[in-house]
This record gives structure tokens, C-alpha cells and sequence, in this order.
């Protein structure tokens, strides 16, 4: 078994997921079978082979650095879930209140 | 003749002509969608004001001799992975629930200054994740064929719509087989165009080195108008080709494969796929032959390790992709109650807003991206990528185009993969090639299968850059099947 219920557990923590304990027993063994079909990959005889990661083959792209309109402040704000004095609120980002 | 029923190229002659205005033939489609989609669910909101609203501009300046493009006045539905201005953008998720958009995508943007009608929004798997519309957060969509089927995924709202006569057109994205899977399995044309040939500013980013927008319409012309009213460069996407847009419609317009080398994909077809379907494909490889077509039959040796890659690549992007649904600056938040760390906000939100097909992605992804397994797993994936690059390139350079089916079946029963995630991701075997290698390629009805009466697609593949050739190949067969079965084949669709 390449992957187990606890290294599951602990990918959904580093993804900041907060999976059930059900979810957990189910999705576990589908990701071990899954992992197991992928693991294809590693038959194929691929040595000096370079890796693409983006099929076009452009590399940077670049533009002058110049103003144009963009959203305003409520514009960008609108959708927020909490706000507060023109910023964007949100809980506690450090261990004490 | 009924409004809903003629093609976009049809309806676009007969607004330029007025004989009918762009309000009688939005109206229409409203009606048609209040009549019919609550049994297809195709569309998760309809927005009827506001095309009611673009219509009535569009009559005006058409009534003030202003010189209008092709698609003015021809309704399009939206699939919802679309960012547009003031209309809800959930991408069939519970975490971008109540969501507008600050702006239009640039594709919206082109669809609208072209003056194609904005219907609505259309049902796709969450995110995009998935070939049935099952992983939606706001239920299936069907398949106008037959109601208990699903109407493939992840765009399967806009091939809903456009095979239920909801709408003549829509737009969608294909990331694995999107467009083409849906297109195929309710009896549409669907293209994914050349990556890069399509702009994804304003498209909810799923897998970014594979995501690709493009068009559905029930005839391979219809398919080409909106193909090149949606494509072009577009400087607000650093991967956007700056090229000009393939001749795609006067290819369509043209439709003729003789002398075309086309070559059939020995690793497409055979084990794993439908009698049916096979059936079909062979068919119109003797009809494109009959037509002056020159076929022979090329190999790929690595496209069977396509799959596997893909369900590396995508994950892996995705992982990252995703990480941008915060709780943070907008979409859902949970749990804030003043108690909880923003690094618990954030994990409560996602494991309520994701659904299962998600969070096996986004975990997938982390753990081939994670020290130890990325050489192994996402390394291997990307070398694995090249060499079917390579395939193609061999192949392109002994034959113009490459065909196959589009899917190794047609449409399955709704439920019957739900929970089944290798089966599922089964659909898109022939259709993931393309993507990998970021080529063009195109769905086009040929048939039914005999064992279920259901749609086939026959699927081409050209070089990347050379859509037009798609567009050429199937408007013949296109031309050619539909002389011989003497109707569109949707004709015989029998599910509404």
C-alpha cells in the first residue's frame, strides 16, 4: 500500500482541509488506488528525457510598466466576507488573542 | 421556422436580413429554457434581464444601420467557470456560492462586444473536475438523449444546453477532455482549440498549463463562428499566442479533406473501449477515405501512459491553483467566530466548500508535489509529457491530421461512476493527448452506437496553430454523414 490512512490525514492538513474521520476512511483507500494506477508512470523508460511543464514553449513575457483603470477599493472589497475600515478582515493570524 | 431550432449561422442571416429581431430570438430561448430545463438542469442561472437587455441594444443599433459581427444577436450560454460582471460565478462549488465578479473574462468580454447574447450561466463539475456533472455542488445535468444519462462533464451544462436547443452556442473549457466529452456524448460538435489560441483571463484556473476554452454548437460551422469570435491574443494572459486566430469558418465553409493525409492512432481504440463506438469510428474512417482522404494508421507508443500523467499534472497544478480559496478576501468563510485562527477558518472553510472529487485532487496533487515523491511522481509525469509531444510530432510529420474516438463510450448511466474515481477518469482516455501536448482538436457527431442508440464523436487532432484543419475534416464528414442519414443526427434525439 503506497499511501496510508495517516499520510492522508496529514496531506489534508498541509492543504488546509479539515477532514472528517468518515472522510478520511473513505477517501484514503481511493487515493491508494489511484496513486497505485499513476505510479504508470515511473515504467516509462525516460532517462535524459527533459520535463515539460507548459507546451507552448514561451518563456517571459513582458510589458511596459504603465497605469491603466483597475478595480477601486470597493470594487475589490465587495465580495469580501468580513471587512473593516477599507481592508479586508480576518481572523487572528498569530496564536494569542 | 422554429427559433430554437435553426443553427447560429442561420439565425445570424436572418438577424442581418430582419427578419427576426434579437429579442424575438432571446425570448425564444428563454422560453425554451423555462420550458425544458428543469428536467436538464443545464443552467445554473438564467440571466434573462440582462440578455433581454443586450438584445434590445443590439436591435437598436442594428435599426441605426450600425455594421454589426456575425454573432449579433445569437445567443451563447456561459459556462459557469466563466468570471462575468454582475452575474454569479460558482464554478459549480459551494465555496464561490453568491459570488460576483468585480470584471468579465476577456472571452466574456469578446462575446459581448461581438454582440452575442449572454443566456446565463451553465452546471459543470466542480471546478471542472470531472466527465459527468456529477461533482457539481448544485446537482447533475442531464442528457437530452435520454434523462437518466449524464450529459458528460466538465462542461456538461453547456453541451445540455446546446443539444436541448436552449441555446445554439455556448462556451466551455478543456482541461482533459471537457469540451470533447460532452460534445460527444450528447451528439454536439465541441473544440478544443490550440492552447494558448484561446485567452483563460477570467477563467477559474483549474490546471493553468492545460486549461483551454473553447466552443460548442450543433453544427461544425456554428462551432467555427464562435471559435473565432472567442480566440485571438490577449495580452492579459502571459501565455495567450499573439498569432493571428487559424481560418477556422472558412475552413468549415471549405469542408474539403481531399488529398488530406489523416492518420488513425493505433493506441486509440481497441481494449477498453465500445463495440459501438469502434463501430462508428471505423465507419467514418471510410467515409473521410470515400471522400479523397489519403489513411493510414500511425503510432503513439506513449499516449497509453497519458492518463496516468495527466492524473499527476492536473492534481499537482490544482493543488496550487486552489490554494487561493482562502476564506480570506472572498467566497465562503466558516467557523469565524472569533475563536478560531485564521489557519482554522481556513481548513473549516475549504473541508465544507470542496467537494470530494476536490479534495482527492487537491490531496493527489500535494503528494506528488511533496519532497520525495516529486521526482517519482510529478517529475516523471512531465518527462512523460514529452515524450508524447514527441509522438505527435512524429506523427505530424507523416500525416496532416490524426484521428480517433472521442471516448471510449458513450454515455453512462447517471450514478453509475459517482464514487468510482478510476472509472470516471476513464472517459477521458482518447481526449487527454491533446491536452498534454497543448494541439488542437475537435468532436463531431458520427453516429449512433448499436448496442444503446446513443451519440458517438469522432474526434481530430492537428497541430498546434493549425485548428483550421479540424474544422476542414469535420465539416466533411459532417456534410457527408448527414447525407446519408438525411437529418442532423440530434434529429433523432429522444430524451425531451
Amino acid at each position: 500500500m503506497p499511501i496510508t490512512r495517516d499520510e492522508v490525514a496529514h496531506l489534508a492538513r498541509l492543504s488546509r482541509i479539515a477532514l472528517s474521520d468518515a472522510e478520511l476512511d473513505h477517501l484514503a483507500p481511493q487515493l491508494d488506488q489511484i496513486i497505485t494506477a499513476v505510479a504508470q508512470v515511473q515504467e516509462v523508460a525516460a532517462e535524459g528525457i527533459p520535463p515539460t511543464s507548459h507546451a507552448t514553449g514561451l518563456t517571459n513575457v513582458f510589458r511596459d510598466d504603465e497605469p491603466t483603470p483597475c478595480l477601486t477599493p470597493a470594487e475589490a472589497l465587495d465580495q469580501a466576507p468580513a471587512v473593516e475600515q477599507q481592508r479586508f478582515k480576518v481572523p487572528r493570524i498569530l496564536g494569542e488573542v | 421556422m422554429e427559433l430554437t431550432r435553426m443553427t447560429a449561422a442561420e439565425l445570424s442571416a436572418a438577424l442581418a436580413s430582419r427578419e427576426v429581431s434579437a429579442i424575438e430570438v432571446t425570448q425564444a430561448h428563454l422560453d425554451r429554457i423555462a420550458a425544458v430545463d428543469d428536467r436538464v438542469h443545464a443552467f445554473l442561472h438564467v440571466a434573462a434581464d440582462s440578455a433581454l437587455e443586450q438584445a434590445r441594444d443590439i436591435d437598436a443599433r442594428r435599426h441605426h444601420g450600425e455594421n454589426l459581427s456575425p454573432l449579433a444577436g445569437v445567443p451563447v450560454a456561459v459556462k459557469d467557470v466563466f468570471a462575468t460582471k454582475g452575474l454569479p460565478t460558482t464554478c459549480g462549488s459551494r465555496i464561490l456560492e453568491g459570488w460576483h465578479p468585480p470584471y468579465d473574462a476577456t472571452i466574456v468580454q469578446r462575446l459581448k462586444q461581438s454582440g452575442a447574447i449572454i443566456l446565463g450561466k451553465t452546471n459543470m463539475d466542480e471546478f471542472a473536475m470531472g466527465s459527468s456533472t456529477e461533482n457539481s455542488a448544485y446537482g447533475t445535468s442531464r442528457n437530452p438523449w435520454d434523462l437518466d444519462k449524464i450529459p458528460g462533464g466538465s462542461s456538461g451544462g453547456s453541451s445540455a444546453a446546446v443539444a436541448a436547443y436552449e441555446a445554439p452556442l455556448a462556451i466551455g473549457t478543456d482541461t482533459g477532455g471537457s469540451i470533447r466529452q460532452p460534445a460527444a456524448v450528447c451528439g454536439i460538435v465541441g473544440t478544443k482549440p490550440t492552447y494558448g489560441g484561446s485567452s483563460r483571463y477570467g477563467v477559474v484556473a483549474f490546471a493553468s498549463s492545460l486549461d483551454t476554452p473553447g466552443p460548442f454548437g450543433r453544427t461544425v460551422l456554428d462551432a467555427a463562428l464562435l471559435h473565432e469570435a472567442m480566440s485571438g491574443h490577449d495580452p492579459m494572459d502571459s501565455t495567450s499566442i499573439d498569432a493571428p486566430v487559424p481560418p477556422v469558418v472558412a475552413a468549415a465553409r471549405e469542408a474539403d479533406v481531399s488529398g488530406m493525409r489523416i492518420g488513425v492512432v493505433a493506441e486509440l481504440g481497441g481494449e477498453g473501449y465500445q463495440p459501438g463506438v469502434l463501430a462508428r469510428f471505423a465507419e467514418s474512417v471510410e467515409l473521410l477515405e470515400s471522400l479523397g482522404a489519403k489513411v493510414t494508421e500511425v503510432s503513439c507508443p506513449h499516449f497509453r501512459y497519458a492518463l496516468p500523467a495527466y492524473y499527476l499534472i492536473a492534481p499537482s497544478e490544482c493543488s496550487s491553483n486552489l490554494a487561493r480559496f482562502d476564506a480570506m478576501r472572498y467566497g465562503l468563510r466558516v467557523g469565524d467566530d472569533g475563536t478560531r485562527d485564521a489557519e482554522e477558518v481556513m481548513a473549516l472553510t475549504r473541508e465544507q466548500g470542496f467537494g470530494a472529487e476536490v479534495k482527492r485532487r487537491i490531496i493527489l496533487g500535494t503528494y506528488a508535489l511533496s519532497s520525495g515523491y516529486y521526482d517519482a511522481y510529478y517529475g516523471k509525469a512531465q518527462q512523460v509529457r514529452t515524450l508524447i509531444i514527441r509522438d505527435f510530432d512524429a506523427a505530424f510529420g507523416q500525416v496532416d491530421v490524426l484521428v480517433s474516438p472521442a471516448t471510449p463510450t458513450t454515455a453512462f448511466r447517471i450514478g453509475e461512476r459517482a464514487d468510482d474515481p478510476m472509472a470516471m477518469y476513464l472517459a477521458d482516455l482518447a481526449t487527454i493527448p491533446s491536452d498534454l501536448a497543448g494541439n488542437a482538436a475537435i468532436s463531431v457527431p458520427c453516429g449512433l452506437a448499436d448496442e444503446d442508440g446513443l451519440p458517438v464523436g469522432l474526434q481530430v487532432m492537428a497541430p498546434a496553430m493549425a485548428d483550421d484543419r479540424l474544422y476542414r475534416v469535420a465539416a466533411a464528414a459532417e456534410a457527408a454523414f448527414t447525407r446519408r442519414w438525411g437529418h442532423p443526427l440530434l434529429a433523432e434525439a429522444k430524451g425531451l
